[in-house]
């Protein structure tokens, strides 16, 4: 018999973590030290992978039929014919939005013990540009403005760029299945006309803004729940902005970097 | 907060303008609303499938739950809108559990193999052919068949990808808890999963 050692016990939350993409970098990198020496740990951590995986499958996800839909569409208008009379009802939400941020801000104490070992977006060097990338983004999904050229091929995307900005930034085909394209949009960031190419993961928009090289440091930020990604690659520098995770976003950004030229 | 409040209500005001003043308020306010609630219907839908493993309950409760929602949206205030409309669901899930006299806990963690009889007629989507209509109808049953606590970060967390914080937030739970109880579930999972006939991962977690 030549059984492998039981993973370590005080580490097994560690494993769950850095697979998760949620420890902060000093604990990250002492657990994956531990990893090249602890074959039980080494294990448990790529079943841990392996089962996220499978897991993950859009096959276990549900779909609201268009039914349920149009329910929802239609009820929402008849609140609203009620709340347009003179006197409006009390309404009290279930939740309301204003006690939901502040359990978040109650909550941010709590985040803040706990960022010993979670992970922590690093500080940004251009916040006001991170407000914009944002805000950009917010503006998007709000003014049914998501796309100027709606399509889900490239070739059609990127000369359009061309056509409008200086530059054409490379349009990526991303695993039309987990990132399809969604199309491009003109915006403006830091003054400039800039490229917005826009992506879907699962139920979330990524707004990828790509400029000339200048402009970003590599940060990652979140503002008002949208998570913002910036890097530099080839020439042009890259900011998604999406309500995806972090994790979910670094994924993204892994991915479209090992499919760029 | 304050400053990150009024930041907000600045770019719904620049995205007004540029929408044109000239639309309605309450259109607005609904577009706004599909926009940055409804968008995330398939996901409160899941949600609530595997809390009450019903399909025509997860109707009920999504729909209550995005009208819930949208009497108390204001856009200024809610800045994630998809753990928000997730913890409304949890909540009317709640509600929709007591009310009912549901105990959904009957079904225990070792009644997996009968409780798959019962999936048996459920609805298929184009989706499901990539890991197999079988396994996907089995690995939604193992699910399923864990215990609520369990099921909820698990689904939360390695089908909706939602972060430990905001898990920690709708299930209002310590992140340590969200944690724990994630571990917990999905050893309870691949152990089901061993146990289950379709296929035998090699390896197995402790």
């Amino acid at each position: 018999m030549n059984a492998l050692p039981p993973p370590c016990p005080e580490r097994e939350l560690l494993l769950h973590g850095l697979a998760d993409g949620e420890l902060d970098a000093a604990n990250a990198l002492a657990i994956e030290g531990h990893l090249r020496s602890c074959e039980g740990c080494a294990k448990l951590y790529a079943e841990i992978l392996r089962h996220k995986k499978i897991v993950n499958d859009p096959a276990l996800r549900f779909h609201a039929t268009p039914r349920l839909r149009a329910n929802i569409l239609s009820a929402m208008a008849e609140v609203e014919t009620s709340v347009a009379a003179p006197q409006t009802g009390q309404i009290i939400p279930l939740i309301e939005p204003r006690r939901w941020s502040m359990a978040a801000a109650a909550f941010s104490a709590l985040a803040l013990a706990a960022s010993l070992i979670l992970f922590v977006s690093s500080p940004v060097g251009t916040p006001a540009i991170d407000g914009e990338l944002a805000a950009a983004h917010v503006r998007s999904l709000l003014a049914a403005h998501l796309t100027d050229v709606t399509s889900t091929d490239r070739h059609t995307v990127k000369p359009w760029f061309l056509g409008k900005l200086g530059y054409a930034p490379p349009v990526i085909d991303l695993k039309p299945d987990d990132y399809p394209l969604i199309g491009g949009r003109l915006d403006y960031i830091d003054g400039q006309p800039v490229a917005a190419i826009v992506y879907k993961r699962r139920g979330h928009i990524i707004n990828l803004f790509v400029r000339p090289i200048g402009h970003v440091k590599s940060t990652s930020e979140t503002i008002n729940g949208y998570q913002i990604l910036s890097w530099t690659r080839g020439g042009f520098d890259y900011s998604a902005v999406s309500d995806l995770d972090m994790p979910g976003l670094r994924q993204f950004q892994h991915d479209l970097d090992s499919a760029l030229p | 907060m304050d400053k990150e409040q009024q930041a907000r209500r600045a770019w719904l005001n620049s995205s007004s303008r540029q929408t044109g003043a000239s639309a309605a308020s309450q259109g607005e306010r609904s577009v706004v609303f599909e926009a940055a609630v409804l968008v995330h219907l398939d996901a409160a839908y899941t949600l609530a499938r595997y809390l009450t493993r019903r399909g025509d309950a997860a109707e009920d409760i999504v729909q209550e739950a995005l009208l819930r929602a949208y009497r108390g949206f204001e856009s200024q205030s809610v800045t994630n809108a998809r753990a928000w409309l997730m913890a409304i669901v949890r909540n009317c899930f709640l509600t929709w559990k007591e009310r009912s006299g549901q105990n959904s806990e009957m079904i225990g963690f070792d009644d997996v193999l009968q409780y798959s009889e019962v999936l048996q007629n459920d609805s298929e989507t184009p989706e499901t052919i990539l890991i197999g209509r079988q396994a996907a109808r089995r690995m939604r049953t193992l699910i399923e068949a864990l215990p609520e606590p369990f099921r909820e970060v698990l689904v939360l967390r390695d089908i909706e990808d939602l972060s430990y914080r905001e898990i920690a937030e709708i299930a209002d739970i310590p992140i340590g808890t969200v944690m724990s109880r994630l571990a917990r579930a999905r050893r309870m999972f691949a152990t089901a999963w061993k146990g289950s006939e379709f296929e035998v991962p090699e390896g197995k977690l402790p």
